[in-house]
């Protein structure tokens, strides 16, 4: 055994996840605000593997959420770019603070 | 310390590092190339953490697929090379006191808690593990979330191709 337990891991997530949040709040391009949200998607996966390898090691539980959490983020990434690129089409920019046709 | 541990703070730092650098570089296009390089540092945590199929998982989708993805639409939507506007010195320093403030009141409650673990004896996430309990019906079978993803997957699909459709051209 040697001496990373879970704290270790869990301290790595813990970063990784307010590191996307603070690229979330900063910046106001939509491609990179979805990249942080991939940062965040990804901190919480390794969340749920060091659980389940360290905590629950009898079930599988935490595998199979970040199988399932990988695709759906992929789904969630493909649909984005979708809507980003709709979005540039119309709008000619892709910025947050363009896009305020439905603001009161 | 041994070499393990080494591997560990290795692997650690150059995602935390790759990370950071892909939120706070003001160039877009190598915004995603960091970004593709904490991707890979997770996989190799996957890896030293012996979840090998969830980290060739971890290559395949993200670093294969999302961040091409989003390199694709970084060509499409923005001059190659150009700066990206600076945020406001306001936003940043809210931004960074949330993050700060989060980490620290997160990282607390987590040294402060007690994790118990089952004693039981583990189970080896190998591929064939995966695959029995992916497609079991019975009592820890995950078959209905895997037909509710792929309908999912086809939906998003549907989806991407109705909103990225050009309207016909008006005769």
């Amino acid at each position: 055994m040697t001496g990373i337990g879970l704290s270790h891991i869990l301290v790595v997530s813990i970063a990784l996840f307010f590191i996307g949040v603070y690229g979330f709040l900063t910046r106001r391009n939509m491609i990179m605000m979805l990249m942080s949200i991939e940062l965040i998607l990804n901190s919480v996966n390794l969340n749920f593997i060091a659980f389940n390898k360290y905590l629950w090691s009898n079930k599988m539980d935490g595998l199979f959420f970040t199988i399932f959490i990988i695709a759906i983020a992929a789904a969630e990434a493909a649909v984005a770019i979708a809507i980003i690129i709709n979005l540039y089409r119309s709008h000619k920019s892709i910025d947050v603070e363009d896009a305020s046709d439905l603001k009161f | 310390m041994t070499a393990q541990d080494i591997i560990f703070y290795l692997l650690a730092a150059f995602t935390l590092v790759a990370g950071f650098l892909a939120v706070t570089t003001t160039k877009i296009f190598r915004s995603a190339i960091f970004l593709l390089f904490s991707l890979i540092g997770i996989a190799g945590i996957y890896f030293w953490l012996e979840y090998e199929f969830i980290a060739a998982v971890q290559i395949v989708v993200y670093v294969g697929g999302i961040v091409v993805l989003i390199i694709f639409s970084i060509f499409l939507t923005q001059e190659a090379g150009a700066n990206l506007p600076d945020t406001a010195m306001t936003k940043k320093i809210t931004g960074g006191l949330a993050a700060v403030f989060g980490f620290g009141f997160t990282l607390l409650q987590v040294l402060q808690h007690k994790f118990i673990g089952t004693t039981e004896p583990g189970i080896e996430p190998n591929v064939a593990n995966i695959g029995n309990r992916m497609l079991g019906v019975n009592e820890f079978g995950y078959s209905l979330p895997f037909e509710v993803v792929s309908i999912l997957l086809l939906a998003a699909m549907v989806g991407c191709i109705v909103i990225a459709l050009k309207k016909p051209v008006e005769k």
